[in-house]
């Protein structure tokens, strides 16, 4: 709207830096949609003063990219995004810096100096641990059995685009019934509550902690329990062994990473 | 006694409502305080949704003013959504806080700001979410005093039913005052309960109790007389000003959104008041006098505030920001401080003359540019002496044809329909300004690739403004003057092309016009309407003029009145209108005075260059004009 046709060119210094971040969000916010974060990102960045670069052209945007986030609602302790600065800093500065402007429930939980290859290209999986209240642990484990004898296991989803069918039972490579968690959830005593390990193998489109349930609801004609608490418990690429590799690890070995204490 | 936390109980909900994030509270800039620590607690509220309410800037300020006192605690709310209103209500989930997740109920004061009258139905959804009764007379000692504000709070009366109190004007030192009487009150052990703290408020003669006037009404429809209804109740109330804008930098820490709002930007109001003195517009006639805000003052504000919350767009508000009587050298202030840096300034200014082009082009130097608007208001010269927004068609012409030659390819330009004593002619009048737009422009920017957006929007007439006697048009006039308009748009093909028309639909202006110029009956109405379902009336989506409609018909009927007795019919000079008991400084003999130099087609000057036009305000609140030069300069960062 009321641009004007010879547009000055911007001239935006060059990325001298990449930093590899790994994220969570927590709490309450946990209901931050991936854009919700990203603006909260960017103005963190404004705040703590690190020097960000910006992408050239009329409406320079902040040189920041993302691994796939999680959804809307669920919790994460291994989110993974990657800064480009346009002057060098030492990454655990970053680290302290960026974590103490974020609202409270987003945590940046280590930095490291981007090495070679490309994020995605450590990434094909997830952990997670979803917590069910309202579903037993007896009933968990029937649903569970059914769960992973299946082949295939077909539910909708609506999506941008429209209802889409997916299977649910292919990307995942682990579900199992955890042992019980402490606390009672939402703070209701005498509610049962079980917990669930799942590891799923990240496909198009996406798996999520909640389709999972749709399908283990529909292999064992479950009741409609409350909602899931899922949390991404890490990302990174499945080897052989079913073990997680680390996203950061390879660049760790570099001599300036510099982690948060856990 | 403690105030637990109602967010476990909010967390269960809040996976199957869009936005989640919208209710979490925990955003930069957002303060909790032990409730046990402080001795009066605000519930300030923006009845709109979050993204809509979030960035208002008169809820921002007030929550900073008060959170600054120690023992003064104020959270914000605002109108849920309906999918969440619905599962609060299977729940039992009350009206919340979103800084801490307080029930509103437990506040001493619900504090609720009105921009627009169509909020009025979701004042009556938070109360009853809130536990709180609807009525004011139903209301005791354990409930919040319900106080209102904003523009839409000078005439309060189709809401009268619904509050405690009313307070007019600016807000800074109104809820200072306020504030001060409720701790004095509880610290002496409530003394005469809820009514013993209405009358002291009502004795400061700039708070008004609705309850404690007694409205009576002529067989004909109009207004009797308002009278108060008890002793120490003053029969006017004065409106709030406050002075020294540069004493009060507020906000200094904006509440910084997580969810998307609708600005997403550091907003400074670089100066409060405006004496242009259009006709039509409420805002300029209840904010008088204009008090400036330095430009060293707005430097420091903009430095701090982008600072604290890491936005990156910076508007200069005002009603009037070209107006400003150091506006080059803050704009250019401004762009040099923040050149080469990714931060944008926007100054939303409508004049139509060239010193706007070169304001938008000072601000543009840094890389992001804004469009530009004009806003004529009036498609005649005739029209807009009535408006008295003086500006001649070939100056109008030269300016925009100005903007294509400096490169702009698109324009706004604004303009009202229904405006008293319009015609055909003068609607039409709009269609041959944007060919001649059009056709300047091509010329200018020896190109063919320009275009302009012609904006209609139904003019309603305000309460404290010359217009508040005159007879809004009937919508079917509106909509069949904007159809000749579009008509005679399109009658040249080639030009016709190049402009594009947008207005709104004539509907929710008829009910935004009973309620603007509404007495006590109306309230029944709102009632009615909000019990039927009624809820977000400025969304197009929500807003059902059938229900309003039926309401109307069933609760003035009665009366022997209906909607156009509120929005078509024309006052007379000595018809006590709804809000005549509310002073907001300007002599109603002025406004009559003025009402029929519009329609005498005469124009008024600005006493800012002009000298006083005698509208009453300065010395009826013992306040005069606060405004620049002040030959200060910003300096480099």
């Amino acid at each position: 709207m009321g641009g004007k046709r010879r547009q000055p060119a911007s001239d935006q210094p060059p990325v001298v830096q990449r930093l590899r971040v790994r994220y969570g969000k927590r709490g309450r916010m946990r209901f931050a949609s991936h854009r919700d974060f990203a603006r909260a990102l960017e103005r963190a960045i404004v705040r703590a003063a690190i020097p960000i670069a910006y992408s050239q052209g009329f409406s320079p945007h902040p040189k920041i990219s993302y691994a796939s986030a999680a959804p809307t609602g669920v919790s994460s302790l291994a989110e993974y995004l990657e800064l480009g600065l346009r002057e060098r800093m030492v990454p655990s500065q970053v680290a302290r810096a960026l974590d103490a402007a974020l609202p409270v429930g987003f945590e940046v939980l280590e930095v490291a100096e981007a090495g070679q290859g490309s994020l995605a290209d450590r990434i094909d999986s997830s952990v997670w641990t979803v917590e069910v209240p309202g579903l037993s642990e007896r009933l968990a484990a029937v649903a569970v059995e059914r769960f992973c004898a299946a082949e295939r296991i077909c539910v909708e989803r609506m999506t941008k685009r429209g209802l889409r069918v997916l299977d649910v039972r292919g990307p995942v490579v682990r579900l199992a019934v955890s042992a019980p968690a402490d606390a009672a959830p939402y703070g209701v005593e005498g509610l049962p509550c079980a917990i669930l390990d799942l590891v799923v193998r990240q496909v198009t489109p996406t798996v999520r902690p909640d389709d999972v349930l749709t399908g283990l609801r529909a292999v064992a004609d479950l009741e409609v329990f409350e909602a899931p608490r899922a949390t991404r418990l890490a990302q990174g690429m499945l080897t052989a062994e079913g073990e997680i590799v680390d996203p950061l690890a390879a660049d760790r070995g570099m001599a300036c990473a510099g982690a948060l204490s856990a | 006694m403690s105030v637990a936390s109602i967010f476990p109980k909010l967390e269960r909900l809040l996976p199957y409502v869009s936005k989640p994030i919208q209710y979490v509270g925990g955003e930069i800039g957002s303060v909790t305080k032990d409730w046990e620590a402080t001795a009066v607690r605000w519930a300030l509220m923006y009845p709109d949704t979050y993204e809509v309410g979030l960035p208002n800037q008169g809820i921002q300020i007030l929550y900073e003013v008060l959170n600054g006192i120690p023992d003064v605690l104020a959270e914000r709310t605002y109108a849920v959504r309906l999918d969440l209103e619905a599962l609060m209500r299977q729940h039992g989930v009350p009206q919340f806080t979103h800084d801490s997740h307080r029930p509103v109920g437990a506040f001493d004061l619900f504090g609720v700001s009105f921009s627009t009258e169509l909020g009025f139905t979701n004042l009556l959804t938070a109360l009853d979410l809130a536990g709180i009764p609807l009525a004011s007379e139903d209301r005791g000692e354990e409930h919040p005093i319900v106080v209102i504000g904003g523009h839409a709070a000078f005439n309060p009366e189709p809401i009268a039913d619904f509050i405690d109190a009313v307070v007019l004007g600016d807000g800074e030192e109104a809820v200072t005052e306020i504030t001060d009487l409720v701790r004095a009150w509880k610290a002496a052990g409530r003394p005469g309960g809820r009514d013993g703290l209405l009358l002291e408020l009502a004795g400061t003669g700039r708070v008004y109790v609705p309850r404690f006037y007694d409205v009576e009404y002529a067989p004909e429809g109009p207004l009797r007389r308002v009278v108060p209804n008890r002793a120490g109740v003053p029969s006017r109330v004065r409106k709030y000003t406050t002075t020294d804008l540069d004493a009060w930098p507020y906000p200094r820490q904006p509440v910084v959104p997580l969810a998307e709002t609708v600005h997403e930007r550091y907003a400074v109001e670089i100066f409060r008041g405006c004496t242009r003195g259009c006709r039509f517009c409420q805002a300029g006639m209840i904010t008088r006098p204009v008090r400036e805000r330095s430009i060293t003052a707005i430097g420091d504000m903009v430095e701090r505030g982008l600072t604290n919350s890491g936005f990156c767009e910076v508007g200069l508000l005002s009603l009037s920001s070209a107006d400003h009587s150091e506006i080059n050298e803050i704009c250019s202030g401004l762009s040099d401080r923040y050149a080469g840096t990714n931060v944008s300034l926007s100054l939303p200014s409508t004049r139509v003359d060239a010193f706007n082009i070169t304001l938008a082009e000072q601000l543009a130097r840094n890389g992001r540019r804004t469009g530009l608007t004009f806003a004529p208001e009036g498609g005649s010269e005739r029209i807009r002496k009535v408006i008295n927004k003086t500006v001649s068609e070939d100056d109008l012409i030269r300016t925009v044809a100005t903007a294509y030659a400096e490169g702009w390819r698109q324009v706004k330009l604004y303009f009202m329909c229904g405006l008293p004593t319009e015609t055909d002619e003068d609607v039409v009048q709009i269609a041959r300004l944007a060919h001649a737009v059009i056709r300047a422009g091509r010329a200018a920017a020896g190109s063919k690739d320009i275009r302009a957006t012609v904006s209609i929007g139904a003019f309603i007439p305000k309460p404290h403004t010359p217009f508040q006697w005159a007879a809004a048009a009937d919508p079917a006039v509106v909509d069949h003057r904007i159809g000749l308009l579009k008509q005679v748009i399109n009658s040249d093909r080639s030009l016709g092309r190049a402009i594009g028309i947008r207005y709104s639909d004539g509907e929710p202006g008829v009910v935004e016009g009973l309620l603007a110029r509404g007495d006590r009956r109306v309230g029944a109405v709102v009632r009615r309407v909000w019990e039927e379902g009624g809820r977000f009336d400025g969304w197009s989506e929500h807003f059902s003029f059938a229900r309003w409609q039926k309401a109307a018909q069933e609760v003035l009927g009665p009366w022997g009145i209906d909607l156009a007795w509120y929005t078509t019919r024309e006052r007379e000079e000595r018809e006590i209108l709804p809000w005549d008991h509310l002073d907001a400084g300007l002599d109603r003999q002025w406004l009559w005075r003025e009402w029929q130099d519009a329609l005498a087609e005469t124009e008024q000057d600005d006493c800012r260059w002009a000298g006083c036009t005698e509208c009453g305000v300065c010395p009826s609140q013992d306040v005069t004009i606060e405004m620049g030069p002040t030959g200060r300069r910003l300096l480099p960062l």
